[in-house]
């Protein structure tokens, strides 16, 4: 009897401690998503919503060719992103693991990660600067008289597509570095002894084992990428629109909250595929 | 032997070639920021600090720097302490679903902020809450609870167990071994969650765009210069922002470097 009552006491003292910042979670984030969810189903009329209880914004956004090319639009950056990202940060990654002296590699990384810290906004803002009509590179090749028409960098998709992955590089090549100094270097020596050249070494057993890094690594960079406004709203401009710009326009100009709040599930569930699809790879990797 | 040096060569030049792709627009953006002359571009004309100038003498500017200080230190602290009590509890005790629980206080890390942002505005326009800076911190301690959580949580070793034990044992009450004993010994991490919950507040834009209405944190003013174009003076208060960031960053490099170098 004593012990129950001392457990009753003790079960008491620990929700004591975990329920504030439960509370904190259901009210302003499970709460709010189901009335995101809700906001969904509903219909505007002028200014008022209406709750309809339907899936006609759903069905809205499939037919409407502008809200579904959004959805493309933005896949195709975060695909090409995450793709060339991968494909310049791993020799970056072996490089810092292998050629730079040991007690550097730290700082290598810090180095690496430095402008990770700017805000979006400001990093947009940098490259802006550098890719703008009058901006860095097109000035400089002026002045050395290589073009006389000042090219068009900024407000297109490559502008775009370079501010997303100056970000993600430092990204990966954190997560594919903690991989490649993790495996052991026997591996490489005992393919060596058994014949492979470099390449096969570097094909047959150190790719495969940093696979789960790049995979990790990619999918952060897929959800950041696909989820952010601010990248292709200052760089990309207004000519074609990726999915958050078309978010921030159904709010901004339209008030219409059903609308974006229809597109925001359907982001958060391309992101939930994205990562069942991650997840599942890397268990079968596993196993 | 050629080959070797040749390769050697072609890895530093790529090290080099990416440092260089890295730093690049940090670089030009704190250079121009000393612009002698109207634009933020080549060539450089000379050295000034005329534009940090106007960036402290700019109020909306100083008192958007005073509200995102506010809101970064204010959610920070939030975060920190709802997340050590969490995983104190969670850590220390048998909870049911316990499994759940940590699930649920991960979750937000999992959702992108537009979409948080989008869920909070939603949400407050539908009970009639006014948007304030109260909404834009209320939005960041939603993002920093379950890094703070995470950290926290997994700093809290069997080691530290037997220490409190012993502190219960000679009769300390339970918010004593949570104040006098856990929270000391954890200090390093709890440091590290509150440095870079900060860091990550201060340079937040989407939840504070979405979640604010006349004060505003320093990203969105930030944001609403851009619309002149380029500026050495966004240039100027672009490098305030990024040495802020830094300067958090190598306090806690300091305090993470010191706990390893304890160890």
């Amino acid at each position: 009897m004593a012990t129950a009552s001392l457990e009753t006491r003790e079960n008491r003292r620990a929700w004591g401690f975990v329920t504030p910042a439960l509370l904190w979670t259901i009210a302003f984030f499970v709460i709010p998503f189901i009335v995101m969810a809700a906001i969904s189903l509903a219909t505007r009329k002028g200014r008022e919503i209406v709750m309809a209880w339907n899936f006609d914004n759903y069905i809205e956004f499939f037919e409407k060719a502008h809200l579904l090319k959004g959805l493309f639009v933005s896949l195709e950056i975060t695909f090409t992103v995450t793709l060339i990202s991968v494909i310049l940060a791993y020799p970056l990654a072996w490089i810092i693991a292998e050629r730079v002296p040991q007690k550097w590699q730290r700082m290598a990384l810090i180095m690496a990660i430095l402008p990770f810290w700017t805000s979006y906004v400001v990093r947009s803002y940098s490259w802006l600067l550098v890719l703008a009509q009058n901006g860095v590179i097109n000035n400089s090749l002026i002045y050395l008289g290589i073009i006389s028409e000042p090219l068009e960098l900024a407000s297109t998709r490559t502008a775009t597509v370079i501010g997303f992955v100056h970000f993600f590089v430092m990204l990966l090549t954190l997560t594919i570095y903690a991989n490649l100094v993790q495996m052991p270097p026997n591996y490489r020596r005992a393919a060596a002894d058994l014949g492979a050249n470099g390449f096969q070494v570097f094909w047959h057993v150190v790719l495969p084992l940093t696979l789960p890094g790049i995979m990790v690594g990619a999918f952060l960079t897929f959800v950041l990428c696909i989820g952010d406004y601010i990248t292709p709203q200052i760089l990309g401009g207004n000519n074609e629109l990726a999915l958050p710009q078309v978010i921030m326009l159904q709010l901004g100009r339209r008030a219409d909250f059903p609308m974006a709040a229809t597109l925001s599930i359907i982001l958060m569930v391309v992101v939930t595929l994205a990562y069942i699809a991650c997840a599942r790879w890397l268990k079968m990797e596993r196993t | 032997m050629i080959s070797s040096r040749f390769s050697k060569l072609l890895s530093w030049s790529y090290l080099i070639a990416l440092y260089g792709f890295i730093f690049l627009p940090v670089a030009v953006l704190v250079l121009f920021s000393f612009q002698d002359g109207r634009l933020p571009v080549p060539p450089f004309n000379g050295a000034t600090l005329k534009w940090y100038g106007e960036v402290f003498a700019d109020s909306r500017l100083m008192s958007a720097l005073g509200n995102s200080l506010m809101v970064a230190l204010g959610s920070a602290t939030v975060a920190c302490v709802l997340g050590f009590c969490a995983a104190y509890g969670l850590a220390r005790f048998v909870l049911p679903a316990s499994r759940l629980q940590r699930g649920l206080l991960i979750a937000p890390m999992t959702v992108s902020y537009l979409i948080i942002a989008l869920g909070l505005l939603t949400t407050f326009n539908w009970v009639g809450v006014s948007l304030s800076l109260w909404t834009v911190g209320i939005g960041h301690v939603v993002i920093n609870l379950p890094l703070c959580f995470a950290i926290i949580y997994a700093s809290m070793g069997d080691h530290q167990k037997n220490i409190e034990r012993a502190a219960r044992d000679l009769g300390a009450a339970e918010w004593q071994v949570m104040t006098q004993v856990s929270a000391p010994m954890l200090m390093p991490s709890i440091l590290a969650a509150f440095f870079l919950a900060v860091t990550f507040s201060w340079d937040e834009f989407i939840i504070a765009f979405l979640l604010s209405r006349f004060d505003v944190t320093l990203p969105v003013e930030i944001w609403s210069m851009l619309r002149s174009g380029l500026n050495p003076k966004t240039n100027a208060v672009g490098s305030v922002v990024f040495l802020v960031s830094v300067a958090l960053l190598l306090i806690l490099e300091l305090i993470v470097f010191r706990r390893t170098a304890k160890k």
